[in-house]
């Protein structure tokens, strides 16, 4: 059995053993040192740009403005095509739209020189008014893209000379109708911040000419195939001059789902023929790679006496700062993927603005909208069990989704476009719910209990779900290669960006063909070596991809029993767990693949699987939270976290259980710790992780993961996704937990000390 | 600056840079297990051993390391191997991108240390951020292995 066990990752013992695999360890030694000039200011137009000092510096190669480079509008977001991100993004412009927008790109052999050929580059800007409160930006008389030739590939509401990135807007039934037909209505503004991904390794990009006289690019990217495709089409290169590879990736979160360094690199390795690479600093990857959407949500929740909720309108802010990256689908996955929770209602209302601000951009990060979305609705649930004076565990029992029911909003919103009608085929809310609550002592534990004159203890739940892949979108696929003695090669394009993703794609792999994981050698990804897959997003490669090696993976049981039946020499064979078996006798596979290479009928196997989701069933979960609060401080310590996941099968229980921990901590840093913080002019000040606040271990007391015990029956042996989930429950859980508390209700992320404070002083 | 590091028991004679962090010179040199992630101290990708020291080499001198001993993971490859059966045993390693700085930062806690307490471990390993994990996994592998080493 290799499915549902807890194996060590593949490349884990190699990882810990210090094993050169990341983008800058596999970097030649005689890189063009690349950094770049980045603006001072929040919007202006570059005048003029001398680099003629500069350039007369010996060491240095190549400078790269905006007078030397193309001027293609392109989304650098990193998704499929075509992509649902306005085009309003150039290589390098003349308007600079942020602090920390890029400038000028300069290239040497050496890092001083390079440091020093950039403090001589004169820029000349005229300085222009800054829009950075998001509340203020629709409709300003400062305009953040202003006649650049930004566009769109298909309608997304985009309006940039009022500042609107994307906007959506939906109903079912009438929300009017139906709130003034409602017992109770709760309504309440809830606003969620710009946080950082703040992964280890920052953005590292490095870029060559190769024997074959075309451009290799390695890269830290959670989407290679997608930087093939935008590179290509960007620098006007046939995608056949490029190759991108994804070595070892230092975590992304969404935050390497973009395009960062590569353009720059590339540009410079085809300029100069020489090797260069760009690895952002710590401050330029908190100042100008991106965020999460900063958001305000209005929301409202109606419902009858006896608690059958019948209406929940949402209404959306949402801040993308200078470049509209991912704007319009972060905005839909708010709604998508969390009112569907909630789906006895006769109407639900939906709209939204993305409005552009003179601010680092946002983008893509884990939940991706979801906890945004979540942390309103699951505060609202609260909020409006309190009014009906319902218990809050009762209210969501009696109106969440359930095995075999399905909701209007799978079929009306996807990401950027219309989605698919599903039925949910495996949902265990309840028994995450009753597992949830026993784990937390709930029943003696709420809503509070005092410590003592100043400490006080509360619980707090919220319900969350997620996806599994973007249906008719997300498309994996694999070759599994044949090899002497036995052993298979499993190409993958799935981007393993250290969840796991090779391992668990092997454990798939090796269930299928009865073998042992040895005999399975994982390889992901090399735009040039595997087959394509749209890459580690929206929690889609164990759903997706994983369908894809099991697709691979009996097609080759097809072809080894074909080549059986020639080498013995009969109409039929059976292939299984390794062996060959005929009525006349048995072959090894170890011993058939040898033949087959060496003596008999000559052949390689090589299969390919490919897969395109057709529902994204959501995996489900419960996050449950005790907390102490110091109400002479008003600090919040998080005692105890259960979260009791519904993924389906766990193909890695380990795995999934550390994703899911991982996660958890990430949505208690977005509640509790995290926020990029900007003066008035958009200029991040807590740009380090001196000053950002990633939770360390000192923060976390107890995680208690668990699963429910499910199997969904479209996914790769009964799996759905399990890579977003945990981050959505944090934000509603612990200001439940609060309210339950203190009897105060925090609506603004991150919670700080002083906002508790502040409310019961 | 002609500097003498000792690094991982072999001698380098290195012209050094006035300004020029360890991190640099010991990736310069090939110690690639040492990673740039802060340049501030504050997420222990770059820890080494400097005399039986635990530091981050980010902001260490390379011209103050002159006749120092470093020990780096590849160094100590053998008990990077234990300590990482338990760490890859949960699974907690994940990317990877911190697992050499925590792993070496393990191997001198364990000389520093007799028979911590877990509140112990997690004041001397504070300097080890993950952003994967949640740590949770990390105390129940170093639990496993204090228990066993």
């Amino acid at each position: 059995m290799s499915v549902n066990v807890g194996i060590p990752k593949v490349d884990g013992i190699g990882l810990v053993m210090g094993k050169p695999g990341f983008t800058d360890d596999l970097a030649p030694a005689d890189c063009l040192i690349v950094k770049v000039l980045r603006s001072p200011h929040p919007h202006a137009k570059i005048l003029n740009i001398n680099t003629e000092k500069s350039e007369n510096l010996n060491e240095i190669k190549c400078i790269l403005t905006y007078k030397n480079v193309d001027d293609t509008n392109f989304s650098r977001a990193g998704q499929g095509f075509p992509e649902p991100s306005p085009y309003d993004r150039r290589i390098l412009d003349n308007i600079v739209r942020y602090i920390g927008d890029a400038v000028a790109v300069v290239a040497g052999t050496t890092e001083e020189a390079v440091d020093l050929a950039i403090s001589m580059i004169i820029v000349d800007y005229e300085i222009f008014d800054f829009i950075i409160d998001f509340e203020e930006a629709k409709s300003n008389k400062v305009i953040v893209h202003n006649n650049n030739g930004t566009r769109t590939m298909f309608e997304i509401g985009h309006k940039p000379e009022i500042n609107l990135a994307a906007g959506y807007e939906m109903e079912i039934g009438n929300v009017k109708k139906s709130l003034e037909n409602c017992d109770v209505v709760y309504e309440g503004r809830y606003y969620t911040q710009a946080q950082a991904h703040a992964m280890t390794e920052p953005h590292s990009a490095v870029a060559y000419i190769d024997f074959q006289d075309r451009l290799t690019i390695i890269t830290s990217t959670q989407t290679p195939f997608h930087v093939r495709r935008i590179l290509g089409k960007t620098l006007k290169l046939p995608l056949s001059k490029i190759r991108v590879i994804k070595p070892r990736i230092g975590g992304g979160y969404g935050g390497k789902q973009a395009i960062h360094g590569e353009f720059y690199v590339a540009l410079i390795a085809l300029r100069t023929n020489m090797p260069a690479k760009l690895i952002y600093t710590r401050k330029e990857v908190f100042e100008s790679s991106y965020t999460r959407h900063q958001m305000r949500i209005d929301i409202k929740i109606g419902a009858l006496k006896d608690g059958t909720i019948k209406v929940i309108d949402m209404d959306i802010l949402s801040n993308t700062g200078a470049y509209g990256e991912h704007a319009l689908t972060v905005l839909m996955v708010a709604g998508a993927k969390t009112l569907p929770l909630y789906n006895k209602v006769d109407s639900v209302g939906f709209r939204g603005d993305v409005v552009y601000t003179n601010m680092t951009p946002a983008g893509a990060y884990r939940g991706y909208g979801a906890i945004q979305g979540n942390f309103a609705l699951e505060s609202a649930m609260d909020e409006l069990a309190e009014l009906l004076d319902i218990d809050p565990v009762i209210l969501r029992k009696q109106n969440m989704i359930k095995e075999g029911e399905t909701s209007e909003i799978f079929e009306i919103m996807g990401e950027g476009q219309e989605g698919v009608a599903m039925t949910v085929e495996s949902c265990k809310l309840e028994e995450c719910l009753l597992k949830c609550l026993e784990k937390l002592d709930w029943k003696n534990k709420y809503p509070r209990v005092e410590i003592d004159e100043f400490k006080v203890r509360g619980v707090g739940i919220a319900l969350a779900m997620q996806g599994s892949g973007i249906p008719y979108i997300d498309m994996g696929s694999s070759i599994l290669k044949l090899n002497d003695d036995g052993f298979f090669n499993l190409l993958v394009g799935a981007t393993d960006i250290g969840t796991g993703s090779d391992t668990i794609l092997s454990q798939m792999c090796a269930e299928t063909l009865g073998l042992p994981m040895d005999k399975i050698i994982v390889y992901s990804s090399d735009t040039d070596l595997t087959p394509f897959d749209t890459g580690a997003y929206a929690s889609s490669t164990t759903y997706v991809s994983g369908h894809s090696v099991i697709i691979a993976a009996k097609k080759m049981i097809k072809e080894i029993e074909r080549v059986g039946a020639k080498y013995f020499d009969v109409e039929k064979v059976e292939y299984k767990e390794g062996f060959i078996y005929s009525d006349t006798g048995k072959i090894s596979l170890a011993a058939l693949s040898t033949k087959l290479f060496y003596s008999d009928n000559q052949e390689q196997l090589v299969t390919v699987g490919s897969y395109v989701g057709t529902k994204s069933p959501p995996p489900y979960m419960v996050g449950g939270v005790e907390v102490e609060i110091d109400k002479r401080t008003g600090k919040v310590d998080v005692l105890n976290y259960v979260a009791v996941v519904d993924c389906g099968t766990t193909i890695n229980p380990n795995l999934a259980k550390i994703q899911v921990e991982g996660a958890i901590l990430q949505g208690i840093g977005m509640t509790l710790y995290e926020e990029v913080n900007r003066t008035s002019s958009g200029q991040n000040i807590n740009n380090s992780f001196l000053r950002y606040n990633v939770p360390t271990r000192m923060e976390v007391k107890k995680i208690d993961v668990s699963f429910a015990k499910s199997y969904e029956p479209s996914g790769p042996f009964g799996a759905k996704s399990v890579g977003e989930i945990g981050i959505d429950t944090p934000p509603a859980a612990i200001s439940n937990a609060i309210k339950n508390a203190l009897g105060v209700r925090i609506t603004t992320l991150p919670i700080r000390p002083e906002d508790v404070w502040n409310k019961i002083k | 600056m002609e500097v003498n590091l000792i690094i991982n028991n072999t001698e380098f004679t290195y012209s050094a840079k006035k300004n020029e962090m360890l991190v640099d010179t010991l990736r310069k040199l090939g110690y690639k297990s040492v990673k740039r992630g802060c340049d501030k101290t504050s997420c222990g990708v770059c820890n080494i051993s400097l005399d039986e020291k635990l530091i981050p080499s980010c902001s260490y001198l390379t011209i103050r390391a002159n006749g120092k001993r470093i020990l780096t993971v590849e160094g100590i490859q053998e008990e990077a191997r234990v300590i990482g059966k338990y760490i890859t045993e949960e699974g907690v390693e994940q990317c990877g991108f911190c697992s050499p700085g925590h792993v070496i930062a393990i191997y001198c806690m364990k000389n520093d240390l007799l028979n911590p307490t877990m509140d112990e471990v997690k004041h001397y390993l504070a300097g080890n951020m993950c952003r994967c994990s949640g740590f949770e996994g990390q105390h129940r592998a170093i639990a496993k292995y204090l228990e066993v080493r």
